[in-house]
């Protein structure tokens, strides 16, 4: 049986009056992919942002191997260096170039020799396959490649786990297979990921699990197969709905 | 070719007095322009803050320095406080209080400007990848913010040096004052004089501002 890494108990979050997240609980154990689905607005990305404590939480708890992510910020730190995060809009450092903003948080916060550190952001932009772009500044690159360079930058603080907060969603549309064939090949390797993501044939794939999210509750979960081909709520069967297209004709023209 | 009266810079040690104007001027300016650098950044910050006396404060400061003419701000630093308190300022350190006390309220509002350009996700992503506050400052806000700032600071330093001609104004011998003297000395033998010398004056604001403002343009384009 893998070991949890991540775990999540009865997390609230509230802004002002307004409840986002009610009572969320569920484990991400190693290795273990994680595809959050749900309505716009359903707290998805809070979700992710509360993991890391981009957001604080009213009541609720998360534990990283054990350790609580504490609300006074303590350790905060060394959590934030075990769970990687990867923007909708990438987040690139635009004064730096693509190798200075890979390894500005292993130079700074982790303290490792520069040399060893190249070495390995130049191998992981190879992996990704920009080995030609380590000079290049943001403004000089797609999207697409943008967004992969903002998955090296936060791979190579090898953290326990990696939230991926709708990553393709602002990218044209050819773009988006080159991300999400890196995300792909990540889960191959048994990296532990929380993919949040409007892309379903996507979700289907990549996912071990999925959690259903809805008006800040857990509606469902379950593995691919059963959510995808026979959701259990009717709240569910709506929303896969609205990834499919039907048409009525209700008239006759003769092609 | 009319008489333009150059040849009255090249009598005496005119030329040499001119460019000493020039020194004042440009001493003037640049401790002016050094002390409104950091203080304007303070300014800045504290325009950030959502403290409303903070707030406040900065505000007004800023409304009273745009909307009062330098020249008065000097008349009243340099005569003002003698009938007022008694103090017995030169008038070099008159100046150099009112280009201050502009130029850190100019400083700061561009500096508040830059500040809030850099987009809160910036902060975010730092966050994420367990940089602390002040390395998050250090390495990302403030490189981000200061390329920002630098042509426009540049464009105030610039401004503040011209506007150093009206220093004469309460007994600074600067350029300006000095190609006065050098006119009304040389009146009777170079009644022409007033267009050469002042076309001289002109050419040297132009020298010390144009490589300042060439640089601003520079960085502009690199830093784009």
């Amino acid at each position: 049986m893998p070991n949890e890494i991540l775990s999540i108990s009865h997390l609230t979050k509230q802004y002002d009056a307004q409840t986002v997240l009610r009572d969320i609980s569920f484990d991400v154990r190693e290795g273990e992919v994680i595809v959050i689905v749900g309505p716009s607005g359903c707290g998805k990305s809070t979700l992710l942002r509360c993991m890391n404590a981009l957001e604080d939480i009213q009541s609720g708890e998360i534990r990283l191997r054990g350790e609580p992510v504490r609300r006074d910020g303590s350790n905060l730190a060394e959590i934030r260096q075990k769970i990687g995060m990867v923007f909708q809009s990438y987040e690139l450092f635009p004064h730096l170039n693509v190798l200075d903003n890979i390894l500005l948080a292993p130079l700074k916060v982790q303290k490792r020799p520069r040399k060893e550190a190249e070495a390995e952001a130049l191998r992981l932009l190879s992996r990704v396959g920009l080995a030609d772009k380590a000079r290049s500044f943001p403004r000089q690159l797609s999207g697409g490649q943008k967004q992969r360079v903002a998955i090296v930058r936060a791979l190579i603080m090898h953290p326990e786990v990696l939230l991926f907060d709708e990553v393709t969603a602002a990218l044209d549309p050819e773009m988006v297979r080159e991300v999400l064939d890196v995300l792909l090949e990540l889960a191959d390797q048994g990296k532990t990921m929380l993919i949040v993501t409007h892309e379903m044939q996507f979700a289907r794939a990549v996912a071990d699990k999925v959690i259903f999210l809805e008006d800040g509750v857990i509606k469902e979960t379950g593995t691919p197969a059963q959510f995808f081909d026979a959701p259990k709520t009717e709240r569910a069967k709506e929303f896969l709905r609205t990834f499919s297209f039907e048409r009525k004709r209700t008239n006759n023209i003769a092609i | 070719m009319p008489d333009l009266g150059f040849e009255v810079l090249f009598k005496g040690k005119n030329l040499l007095r001119l460019l000493g104007g020039l020194g004042i001027a440009l001493r003037i300016s640049l401790i002016a322009v050094l002390l409104s650098i950091v203080l304007g950044v303070a300014v800045g910050i504290l325009m950030t803050w959502k403290n409303p006396v903070s707030r406040a404060i900065t505000r007004c400061y800023l409304e009273t320095v745009r909307i009062m003419p330098q020249l008065v701000l000097l008349f009243l630093v340099y005569f003002g406080t003698t009938r007022g308190f008694g103090w017995n300022l030169s008038g070099e350190l008159s100046s150099v209080i009112v280009f201050t006390f502009w130029g850190a309220a100019e400083m700061g509002d561009l500096v508040r400007g830059a500040l809030i350009s850099i987009p809160a996700h910036q902060y975010e992503s730092a966050a994420a990848l367990g940089l602390s506050r002040m390395q998050t400052y250090r390495h990302i806000i403030l490189p981000q913010s200061a390329r920002r700032l630098i042509p426009l600071s540049i464009n105030l330093a610039t401004r503040m040096i011209k506007t150093t001609s009206l220093v004469l104004m309460i007994g600074v011998v600067e350029v300006l004052k000095v190609a006065q003297q050098i006119i009304e000395a040389n009146r009777m033998s170079s009644p022409n004089a007033a267009f050469g010398v002042y076309l001289s004056v002109f050419a040297l604001y132009f020298l010390a501002c144009r490589p300042i403002s060439l640089l601003a343009g520079h960085l502009e384009k690199r830093w784009r």
